[in-house]
């Protein structure tokens, strides 16, 4: 398995923490499914942070940090900057949302906002498009990860465009690269891990499910079973039958 | 003073920003920000506040 900016997940699963029934059943969630890595936020403190700190830091998982809702780059690297102070680490999930209704990366700002983190002494975990122009922007300005989409943030719509997703892999063999986003269910899951991503990134999918937990479990083997799947070298898919028991030495009985 | 504080508009004694974070009673893990810039916690002691600073802090919350 490929390293983060130089750390090893245990498992390929990177969790949120957003939009559970109840904090039990996140906390649930979390071990049910091994995820290493949780993303949290930032919000104007109202009391609820201090509680919610200390259960995710009892979870003992690596903290990724997101700027989400940030439309600007001015925005996006002082939440950064606010961040890593308040979670203690380098690493910045960096979303610069675009456009309000499909949540789409605003790649240009994103490009620039991950030069001035990167330079700030960040490890930046860049929200991207499937754009390979724009992934190679984001490897110059510094960043070691990758994260497209695979469809709009809680659209539940899995991978949108396949073609551009194997093209992305393709073409940045050695870099970190996870789907971000999109994800509805453990199939499209275990698809982004068949076409040979290193992790998974999702909330929704998980803590909008009736059963979080069950839903949880289900993400997490789908994962593995993805994962070990494009280890194994699958086979090419063909239009005509081929048959697989041998036909030399059938009886010939007609 | 008159000061914005978390997009509310109050009427403060502090005059510096951890004068403010105590007048407040905020405590944990939270992060400051004045006018847009980003103010780290060593520096909250020799931040003087003016009227009209638009100040944030922040904490932990659920996230994607």
């Amino acid at each position: 398995m490929k390293t983060f900016y130089g750390t090893e997940l245990p498992n390929p699963l990177m969790l949120g923490t957003a939009q559970y029934p109840s904090p039990a059943i996140l906390e649930q969630a979390f071990r049910e499914s091994g995820a290493g890595v949780a993303t949290v936020s930032l919000r104007r403190e109202s009391g609820a942070g201090q509680t919610f700190w200390r259960m995710i830091r009892d979870l003992g998982v690596l903290i990724l940090p997101n700027t989400a809702g940030c439309h600007t780059v001015k925005e996006a690297v002082t939440t950064a900057q606010m961040a890593r102070e308040v979670f203690d680490t380098p690493w910045i999930k960096l979303e610069l949302i675009g456009h309000t209704d499909s949540l789409q990366p605003d790649v240009f700002q994103l490009v620039e906002a991950a030069r001035i983190l990167t330079e700030d002494g960040f490890q930046v975990f860049p929200y991207t498009t499937d754009d390979l122009i724009v992934g190679e922007r984001l490897l110059e300005a510094g960043c070691e990860v990758l994260m497209p989409w695979g469809a709009p943030i809680g659209s539940g719509r899995g991978l949108n465009n396949e073609y551009a997703l194997r093209a992305m892999r393709a073409e940045f063999p050695d870099v970190p690269l996870v789907i971000d986003a999109g994800i509805g269910l453990p199939s499209h899951a275990a698809h982004a891990m068949e076409l040979g991503y290193d992790a998974v990134l999702l909330n929704t999918a998980v803590a909008r499910a009736g059963d979080p937990v069950l839903m949880a479990r289900a993400m997490i083997r789908a994962i593995e079973a993805g994962w070990l799947a494009h280890q194994a070298d699958p086979i090419e898919a063909r239009d005509m039958a081929e048959p697989s028991t041998p036909v030399i030495g059938k009886a010939f009985l007609s | 003073m008159k000061i914005v504080l978390n997009g509310e508009a109050l009427d403060v004694r502090a005059e510096t920003l951890s004068e403010l974070l105590a007048e407040r009673e905020f405590s944990g893990r939270v992060a400051t920000a004045v006018n847009e810039e980003f103010v780290p916690s060593s520096l909250r002691i020799a931040h003087r506040l003016s009227d009209g600073d638009r100040v944030e802090v922040v904490a932990p919350m659920q996230g994607g």
